[in-house]
């Protein structure tokens, strides 16, 4: 069984490609499309990596990645954020909440590819 | 006759440009012709006349048009020369760090035409191009809609690319995966055209000039810039509030409506405290002085700013202008004056006496103010905060705040406060409230 990579994204398309992109590289994709009980979710899951977007029905990316990190356990948890507004103050904005990286949309899939392995493996490291 | 009306008796002035210059003026303030209109007491129909120079105008008039945009009356009535030269030495006194010759700007205006011209020009250039970045930062950072289509057309884009990488890269995928992202790819293509367009159909309605329909704050806005804050159907007793807010056109949205019924209603309340004739009594009595008015008529001083910010300048005798916040530091009503910028969007000055106010309850404050700006200007601003509802033991009060603003002419005042319109747009060096970085003159 591969890593295990929960994605957070109500862009149903966007999720897709994703999916289709990680597990064909051998993650381990959940996919869950709503802020409210994301945290919930992400706890349940335990995943290597949390792939989240700031435009959420129910809470933003941000609200639910400030609770995250306000949580014992998932303080260390690698989070890519992806959001569709790139202006400098939501990047700031992201790095205060805790991301551990930040990529605006349109995206190309290699740079997702190597985020996702970037993160996992320097979380993974002592 | 209507305060609004054209008052009588301007001595009519043969030269026939001065309207051209006037609304040369006005755009170079950024003043909408409206709001000039009712700053001078004037229709805004009529105002266009003189703009177009289909109406001759001198005397009183030409000077209150004058004082509203700043300028020297001279600059209105002696043609392209004088204008010139005052252009020339506003570009001189905004570029502090150049040492130019004012003394002999008259020399250089006469003997250079075509070159003070050309850097007029330039400086009316970068004053109309401030103002674009100025409303395009508000619009892309505050602008619901605006955010609302560009998230959709990212989406889409992002959707798409994602798809057809997956697509062009994947040689040996298999024909159901196939068919579902060729079905993806044809879904958000088609959504990204639709965006696309309305997104362009948006921008481009915009771009018409000042009606930004749509947002309810906007809307609410301009319902009371047509009516120059003043309803005389609510100071007779002609019309509800309710009627208003329901037979406007400038409102588009119930939200748009409902907010204007509340001001409305507080209007209307507030002019049956004070009603217009015995309020213009007294003010001729005893002069525009707030707190003196608020003595006398047992009114509060919060009610007595929103009073004197609706009544008609020839009541008043001044130009006024109102802002109201609530706890959190919102503006939830502003009515601009000439020179006192009020940001359209988002977080004003933390300068301000309004927020000041906040601090320090049910204590009135008056400080003179500098707003700085191209055309930085003294202005008396009185504020005071109070309790939204009577407090109780069990709840905390929340306060609200308002500010009067009176522009002060020719009154110099030794030590006036500096502050800014919002942070974004302000170029004050320095300030230990700065927020975010200016995107003006800084920021480039």
């Amino acid at each position: 069984m591969g890593r295990k990579v929960l994605l957070i994204e109500d862009e149903a398309n966007i999720a897709e490609a994703i999916r289709f992109l990680l597990a064909r590289e051998g993650w381990q994709v959940e996919v869950h499309a709503d802020g409210t009980d994301a945290v919930d979710v992400i706890r349940a899951s335990a995943p290597d990596l949390v792939i989240l977007d700031v435009m959420l029905p129910g809470k933003s990316g941000m609200d639910v990645l400030q609770e995250l990190r306000a949580n014992g356990p998932m303080r260390s948890l690698p989070v890519l954020m992806l959001t569709a507004r790139g202006q400098s103050r939501d990047r700031e904005m992201a790095e205060q909440a805790g991301a551990s990286r930040f990529m605006t949309k349109p995206f190309s899939n290699a740079e997702v590819l190597t985020a996702v392995r970037d993160l996992v493996a320097g979380a993974a490291r002592p | 006759m209507k305060w609004f009306d054209k008052p009588g008796g301007e001595a009519l002035s043969r030269d026939t440009l001065r309207g051209s210059r006037i609304r040369e003026r006005r755009t170079i303030a950024g003043v909408r012709q409206s709001e000039l209109a009712r700053q001078v007491g004037i229709s805004a129909s009529y105002l266009n006349l003189i703009e177009h120079n289909r109406r001759r105008i001198g005397g009183k008039l030409l000077v209150d048009i004058s004082v509203a945009l700043g300028v020297e009356p001279a600059v209105l009535t002696e043609g392209a020369e004088a204008a010139l030269i005052s252009t020339l030495r506003e570009a001189a006194a905004e570029n502090a760090g150049v040492s130019a010759e004012i003394d002999r700007v008259d020399e250089f205006a006469g003997r250079f035409p075509g070159w003070a011209e050309l850097l007029a020009g330039h400086h009316r250039r970068i004053a109309s191009l401030e103002r674009t970045v100025e409303t395009l930062s508000d619009r892309l950072t505050h602008d619901p809609h605006l955010a609302a289509s560009m998230h959709e057309v990212l989406s889409s884009a992002a959707s798409i690319r994602s798809t057809a990488s997956i697509l062009a890269e994947s040689e040996d995928l298999e024909a159901e995966w196939r068919d579902r992202f060729h079905s993806n790819l044809n879904e958000d293509s088609a959504r990204l055209a639709e965006s696309s367009k309305m997104l362009v159909q948006y921008l481009d309605e915009k771009d018409g000039g000042a009606d930004r329909r749509g947002v309810p704050q906007e809307d609410v806005d301009a319902f009371l810039e047509a009516h120059g804050y003043h309803f005389p159907e609510l100071e007779s007793g002609e019309a509800t509030p309710d009627d208003l807010a329901r037979n406007a056109p400038e409102l588009g949205s119930d939200a748009a409506r409902a907010m204007a019924r509340g001001i409305l209603r507080q209007y209307a309340e507030d002019a049956a405290h004070l009603p217009l004739a015995p309020m213009a009594q007294l003010i001729a009595r005893l002069g525009f002085e707030p707190d003196r008015l608020s003595r006398e008529t047992g009114a509060g001083l919060s009610r007595m700013f929103r009073r004197l910010a609706a009544l008609p300048r020839k009541v008043t005798g001044t130009e006024t202008g109102l802002a109201v916040c609530d706890a959190s530091g919102s503006l939830v009503f502003s009515k601009p004056v000439a020179g006192f910028a009020l940001p359209r969007f988002g977080a004003a000055c933390p300068l301000w006496p309004l927020f000041t106010a906040l601090t320090r309850p049910q204590t009135p404050l008056r400080r003179v103010v500098e707003q700085a700006g191209r055309n930085p200007g003294l202005f008396d601003c009185m504020s005071v905060s109070w309790p939204q509802a009577a407090p109780g033991f069990n709840g905390d009060a929340q306060l609200m705040a308002a500010m009067l603003v009176v522009p002060l002419r020719g009154e110099p005042d030794p030590d006036p406060i500096p502050v800014g319109v919002s942070c974004r747009i302000c170029t004050r060096r320095n300030c230990r409230s700065r927020r975010e970085r200016s995107i003006l003159k800084e920021g480039f």
